[in-house]
């Protein structure tokens, strides 16, 4: 037997099948229903988004690293993510020139400036979407109607809500063919892609559970107060971006606390911020700033939420 | 039946299949036995033996006078060729004492010989455990006299016998349990003499059914004061479910605070091989000088569960066919993949403490490239002891030692749940024991 061949290092000497490449690659697999929703409603548009907003995403990660003299990291596919989920948070109706400056933004100032992969403060996607927010108002709140793609009409079922006090139908907003962005159309399509997620353990229930529990907390106690001025919870927890953002925005493992504790910290603040934005804010939608803002206390929510140290009882009162 | 657990832990493939249905094998004795004068946790063993001295099987060559010592005897009957430094699977080069043995010797026969324990005094029991060189087998090797040696004022209110054997690939015990029943018994029944715990669990993760359905088989009909003291507890298969700390949370829901022994909570926790190892020293009078040894892995035809003396070494093992490699392996590992050491060559012997050797190919022994942590916190979820094993690598790279022990880096017990589970690959054991290192250094100044 060849000795010399031989490796030495420190145990553990198996690994789990799972690396980095893999979760990207699930998160990707499971965004395919709501793709496919997203396509059906809004065709040829949704489609220019989606391309666009990816290539933006790609080419300044390329770009970027080639630059610095890093090594190109494409292939771990977290820029190939970033892209498909910003799109998910565009309007189909967008000039396709304003979701590739999106995705350039989203990487350069969202992910590389920081450090790359891992290294980020805030979800790129939901930075890339509040810069596009800033400066280009009117296209990022121009919606339009699903299948026939009629501009202007269409306002989205919580815009419907804020300033019309139209409630639009759960099934309506269950199965999609609504307006909005478009990873906003179908709950159907979002849910089956988080519970794939779950099941494949690339996401942790903690904080999506505690994101919809605030929010139905707060609408169910808002609703008791005055009945006829809130939306009921169903409403809240389907329309809008709230299922994307609690099941792949809010889980974005960097931006997110490691803690036990903290995820659910996280999520509860995510879900409060949503609410007072969509309760008393200018704007209809909420979810955006809440998880923005809650990326930027993550450091903080990790210190605070260390674990206890196993095996010393808690403090008797 | 309820399955009992902790929190944290892995599933990893636990590749048991393997050597798991093979009944235990005879191989045959070493023609040059390598005999390590120290084999245990704590002083180190002098030779009592000279080069050139002939030596009889199962005769001391190796002892020290202080309390936590455990003394080593020959394996074989022959001659002392020489007492010089040789490898060690875990502490390089340590001194050792090589035997040849000698061809028209037979080996010793140990018979069971009929003694009522009862009227045989503890502290006697315990010096024939002290004599007979058990340490535990389990991978620790901490001389076993010196567990059973309750200090005053404290009591062992809980026994706990481990059979969880969690490290993946590993069968040894799980064979034991099903072939060496009542001897294991009869072993517990001599614990419980010198230790009269309030309850008795047998524990055993629900892999091993086989183990946990022997033991009720031998349990059915049995009477006695002791039977209502004992109960078989049914673990879930989950690593490191045998961590003793982990065990003792998931039979009884208590934790052991950090650095404390589980003494100190009224817990003692032995593995099953010790309690077959304490059988055969009391009721056989057999020193511990050999023992079972899993030899498995994806680059060996035959793997399986031998009974193996120890100081024969791996060289040997390979030479005289007992195992054939059907492909070169990239990872020579002692004890099991998750804790166990990866050696640089075959010339290493078994020792008291080995579960198990493994040979395993690059396929399954994966080796990466050390990648950007993406702070997924699957560490955090794995990690049995609470840590926070991500920021502790982190501060460890930037050598914030004052951090690094403010995050309780001391409690790792080195399971290497976190490194296995870390999608980005990033060796945190090794961080981790960097961290302690430098950490003790900093006390000691």
């Amino acid at each position: 037997m060849n000795t010399k061949k031989l490796t030495i290092n420190v145990s553990p000497h198996v690994l789990s099948p799972v690396d980095s490449r893999s979760m990207m690659k699930d998160v990707i697999k499971a965004l395919i229903p709501a793709l496919a929703a997203a396509l059906y409603f809004f065709r040829l548009a949704a489609l220019g988004v989606i391309v666009s907003s990816v290539a933006g995403c790609l080419v300044a990660e390329y770009a970027l690293q080639k630059w610095r003299g890093k090594k190109i990291r494409i292939n771990d596919l977290s820029a190939l993510l970033t892209g498909i989920l910003l799109a998910m948070v565009l309007p189909p109706a967008l000039p396709v020139w304003m979701a590739f400056l999106g995705g350039v933004f989203a990487i350069s100032l969202g992910k590389e400036i920081f450090g790359g992969v891992g290294h980020n403060i805030f979800n790129p996607a939901l930075l890339a979407r509040a810069f596009l927010m800033a400066a280009f108002p009117v296209a990022l709140t121009t919606w339009v109607k699903p299948i026939t793609l009629d501009a202007v009409t269409t306002a989205t079922p919580l815009g419907l809500e804020k300033f019309d006090h139209i409630i639009t139908s759960p099934v309506t907003l269950f199965f999609g063919k609504i307006g909005g962005s478009l990873g906003e159309t179908s709950a159907v399509a979002l849910i089956l892609g988080g519970i794939y997620l779950l099941l494949k353990k690339v996401i942790d229930y903690r904080i999506p559970a505690a994101y919809m529990g605030t929010v139905i907390l707060f609408s169910l106690i808002a609703r008791e107060i005055a009945p006829d001025k809130f939306a009921p919870p169903m409403f809240h927890l389907l329309a809008g971006g709230l299922l994307i953002g609690a099941i792949f925005m809010a889980t974005d493992p960097v931006t997110s606390p490691v803690t036990a504790k903290g995820r659910w910290i996280f999520g509860a603040g995510c879900g409060l911020i949503t609410m007072i934005i969509r309760t008393w804010g200018g704007l209809p939608e909420g979810v955006m700033y809440s998880i923005l803002l809650m990326n930027a206390l993550t450091p903080i929510v990790n210190k605070m939420s260390r674990p206890k140290r196993f095996g010393v009882r808690k403090r008797k009162k | 039946m309820k399955k009992l657990t902790f929190k944290g832990g892995i599933h990893p493939k636990y590749c048991k299949n393997l050597s798991k249905v093979k009944p235990l094998r005879e191989a045959p004795l070493p023609h040059v036995a390598i005999v390590p004068l120290s084999q245990h946790i704590g002083a180190p063993n002098k030779a009592v033996v000279n080069k050139a001295d002939e030596v009889e099987e199962g005769q001391i060559i190796g002892k020290n006078d202080s309390f936590v010592s455990s003394p080593v005897h020959s394996p074989v009957s022959g001659k002392v060729l020489d007492i010089k430094e040789a490898f060690h699977p875990t502490l390089g080069m340590t001194s050792s004492v090589f035997i040849e043995r000698s061809e028209n010797i037979s080996s010793k026969q140990y018979s069971f010989t009929q003694r009522n324990i009862e009227e045989v005094s503890c502290r006697e029991l315990v010096s024939e455990i002290k004599n007979a060189g058990i340490v535990g087998m389990g991978g620790a090797a901490f001389p076993t006299h010196v567990k059973l040696s309750v200090p005053d004022g404290k009591k062992i209110k809980t026994l706990i016998i481990n059979g969880a054997e969690c490290e993946p690939y590993l069968t040894c015990d799980n064979v034991l349990m099903v072939q060496k029943t009542k001897e294991i018994w009869e072993g517990i029944k001599v614990l419980d003499r010198i230790l009269h715990p309030k309850k008795i669990y047998i524990a055993i993760e629900d892999n091993k059914k086989d183990a946990y359905l022997a033991f009720q088989k031998i349990f059915e009909g049995a009477s006695g004061e002791i039977m209502t003291r004992t109960k078989m507890v049914l673990l879930k298969t989950k690593y490191p479910q045998g961590g003793e700390k982990q065990l003792i949370k998931a039979t009884s829901g208590k934790e052991v605070p950090p650095a404390a022994l589980p003494i100190d909570i009224g817990f003692l926790v032995q593995n099953v091989g010790t309690a077959y190892a304490v059988y055969e020293a009391v009721y056989c009078d057999k020193p511990l000088i050999e023992r079972v040894v899993t030899l498995s892995g994806d680059c060996l035809d035959n793997p399986g569960n031998y009974l193996l003396k120890v100081g024969l070494t791996i060289k040997e093992i390979i030479e005289k066919g007992i195992i054939s490699l059907k492909e070169e392996p990239k990872k020579i590992i002692v004890g099991g993949p998750m804790m166990g050491t990866s050696q640089i060559g075959t010339e290493f012997s078994i020792l008291k403490n080995t579960s198990g050797v493994l040979f395993l190919s690059e396929r399954s022994a994966r080796i990466y490239e050390e990648d950007v942590c993406i702070k997924c916190a699957k560490c955090v979820d794995a990690c049995p002891v609470d840590l926070t094993p991500t920021e502790i690598a982190k501060n460890v790279k930037k050598g914030y030692w004052d951090k690094v022990e403010e995050q309780y880096v001391s409690d790792c017990m080195e399971c290497g749940a976190c490194a296995y589970i870390c999608p980005a690959r990033i060796p945190l054991v090794q961080y981790i024991k960097e961290g302690k290192l430098a950490v003790s250094k900093k006390k000691k100044i």
